[in-house]
């Protein structure tokens, strides 16, 4: 027995390096200035894929909606193992909430069909929502299983997981097809692999725009975006009341003195 | 705009066969945003035996619990539950819900969202409500949803202008709990289950949860330590000072993602929100998502080497200097003050 699997994926600005130039004078991100990699736990998705395609066989689609550029990213895909990429790319597809991204996302699954399981990360460096995943099995009307931390077992149409909950976890059972979103514990990304770089490195990815999907152009986009940015405020650093401690003997000394009389300490 | 509900609902959590304390800080927050809205504010709880925390909401401020009762909803799946709620929230389309932003919730809400195309929000650390002018148009009382986005480098205010429903997850600890003196006179109202297929798609094979071996929400003192601490082994160094003072030692995302420290001792938008009376932070150059996490501690102490680290902006009393040479000094210093 075989498993098809889609891979949801997404390039991300490396919100750990951002730097002054990044932030526009309007307090609005500059995103040409920022780095963008793969986002962290959708690597890792696509890594639980490959497992199981290693396992079992089967074929692993991984699908990315973003600017073109973000082609980039389904080559790493095909570096790693994907047999093959889809670029879901179109102005109108910008500007997108979760919602609207995840309309779009179960058009494209829906295209694609035939699978099994579909892979995501839990959620994108760049808004930490978690929300994309859920959504997106929700307008497909599949089951979920969000915070995957381990696949136990596939067999007869079901797949067994274990996945993080507040304080533990839990180990599921559920009916195929599903939707599972993974944490970054759940495994580490293999390295690309040469053969698959010098096969691939010209690939040029399949894509898709709204003219190949069924989409209602009101549900997509900025459009289809119930949520909307009302302000955006770069972070402004007051001064602060604060009163500056030398690190000496006696700076620690009468620090702690002031602690002491304020109860915190003893 | 008469059309629209004036309802402000919160989702109820339960944990450990009580309301998850999440739930009764949105409670609290709900009956504020439906005093500004004229509205009033009702809890949702799905789950089994639940007449004890209908009437709990009502001292939180609730107006109304809506149950849905069955021995087959006592744990929490994702199915059925979002699928009941879902369903609710179509037939009575309540104008805002909130939800913690739990596990739990992070997995519910966004199913609610989609199925009833609502906009959804994500770990919002403020709520107001407020009218708007957007794209020309007027909104009176909109929901203000207010988040760092973007590593933190910024703060958005989210909308939902043109949507019945307006949706959003709050971190735990951000809201401030408040019980009434005397308890609403509140109404309870039972929804039957009804079992549908999807339901049973997946089972619980078995689930273990544990009380969390670091409770940091209840440490009075916290010592953490950011990226800047250097090496897995410096962070025993703050062991030490915490053990020390009667702390617990704690860390930023980064000192988490370095493997400094383990996860659940995370501070911040990411991690656990703590209010100590007392809090050390060392070597964090404290990113808004951290300082979302630890900003109302009572006392900050900031150790940093860096002038211009954010996390100055924070804190009472500042120490500029290398983590590792100044936490010694304060163990020492603080020896000298026991003899």
């Amino acid at each position: 027995m075989t498993y098809n699997s889609i891979v949801l994926v997404k390039q991300v600005p490396d919100t750990a390096n951002i730097f002054g130039d990044v932030m526009k004078p309007d307090g609005t991100v500059n995103r040409a200035k920022l780095p963008t990699i793969f986002n962290p736990e959708d690597k890792v998705a696509l890594e639980l894929a490959l497992q199981v395609k290693d396992q079992y066989g089967g074929k692993v689609t991984a699908v990315t909606m973003g600017p073109p550029k973000a082609a980039e990213l389904l080559k790493e895909c095909l570096y790693m193992g994907a047999d093959e990429v889809i670029l879901v790319t179109d102005r109108k597809f910008a500007g997108a909430d979760t919602l609207a991204t995840s309309y779009v996302l179960n058009k494209v699954i829906e295209k694609i069909g035939n699978f099994d399981i579909i892979f995501a990360g839990r959620q994108a460096i760049d808004g930490d929502t978690a929300q994309v995943g859920p959504q997106t099995a929700e307008k497909l009307g599949l089951p979920q299983i969000t915070y995957t931390e381990k696949i136990l077992e596939l067999g007869n149409g079901q797949i067994k997981v274990q996945r993080l909950i507040d304080g533990g976890h839990e180990i599921l059972l559920s009916k195929m097809p599903v939707l599972l979103t993974v944490v970054k514990e759940a495994s580490v990304p293999r390295p690309f692999s040469a053969k698959r770089v010098m096969a691939h490195k010209n690939n040029i990815p399949l894509q898709l725009t709204t003219e190949d999907l069924d989409v209602d152009l009101e549900r997509c986009g900025l459009n289809g975006s119930p949520t909307k940015v009302y302000n955006i405020e770069s972070v402004v650093l007051s001064a602060g009341e604060h009163e500056s401690i030398e690190p000496t003997k006696e700076g620690l000394g009468q620090l702690i003195d002031k602690l002491m009389n304020d109860h915190i300490f003893g | 705009m008469d059309k629209l509900s004036h309802e402000v609902w919160v989702y109820i959590e339960i944990k450990n066969d009580a309301i998850a304390e999440v739930s009764l800080e949105l409670l609290s927050k709900g009956r504020k945003l439906a005093e500004k809205l004229g509205g009033i504010l009702k809890a949702v709880i799905i789950g089994d035996d639940l007449q004890k925390m209908a009437e709990q909401t009502f001292q939180y401020g609730a107006n109304e619990a809506i149950l849905v009762e069955h021995a087959d909803l006592k744990q929490y799946k994702t199915m059925p539950y979002s699928r009941i709620l879902s369903e609710l929230v179509k037939q009575y389309q309540p104008r805002i819900i909130l939800f913690g932003a739990t596990f739990i919730g992070r997995d519910i809400a966004p199913r609610v969202a989609s199925n009833t195309l609502s906009g959804l929000t994500a770990d919002c650390t403020d709520l107001q409500i407020s009218d708007v002018t957007y794209m020309k148009k007027e909104y009176p009382k909109l929901l203000l949803q207010i988040r760092p986005a973007f590593g933190g480098n910024i703060v958005a205010t989210i909308i939902t202008p043109d949507n019945p429903v307006q949706m959003a997850t709050v971190r735990e600890g951000v809201m401030e709990m408040s019980p009434l003196d005397v308890p609403v006179n509140g109404k309870i109202t039972r929804i039957p289950y009804r079992a549908e297929e999807i339901d049973t798609l997946i089972q619980i094979i078995e689930r273990h949860q544990e009380k969390c071996k670091v409770d940091l929400k209840c440490a009075p003192i916290i010592v953490a330590g950011g990226y800047g601490m250097g090496s897995k082994e410096n962070f025993k160094l703050l062991e030490e000072l915490a053990d020390l003072i009667g702390g617990k030692v704690a860390g930023s995302r980064a000192a988490v993602d370095a493997g400094f420290i383990e996860h659940e001792r995370q501070v911040g938008q990411t991690g656990v929100t703590v209010r100590p009376k007392l809090y050390i932070a060392a070597g964090i150059s404290g990113a808004i998502q951290h300082r979302a996490g630890m900003d109302e501690s009572n006392k900050i102490i900031a150790i940093n080497i860096d002038p211009e680290a954010p996390i100055f902006s924070v804190c009472q009393y500042k120490i500029l200097g290398d983590a590792m040479e100044v936490i010694p000094a304060l163990i020492e210093a603080y020896k000298n003050k026991l003899k």
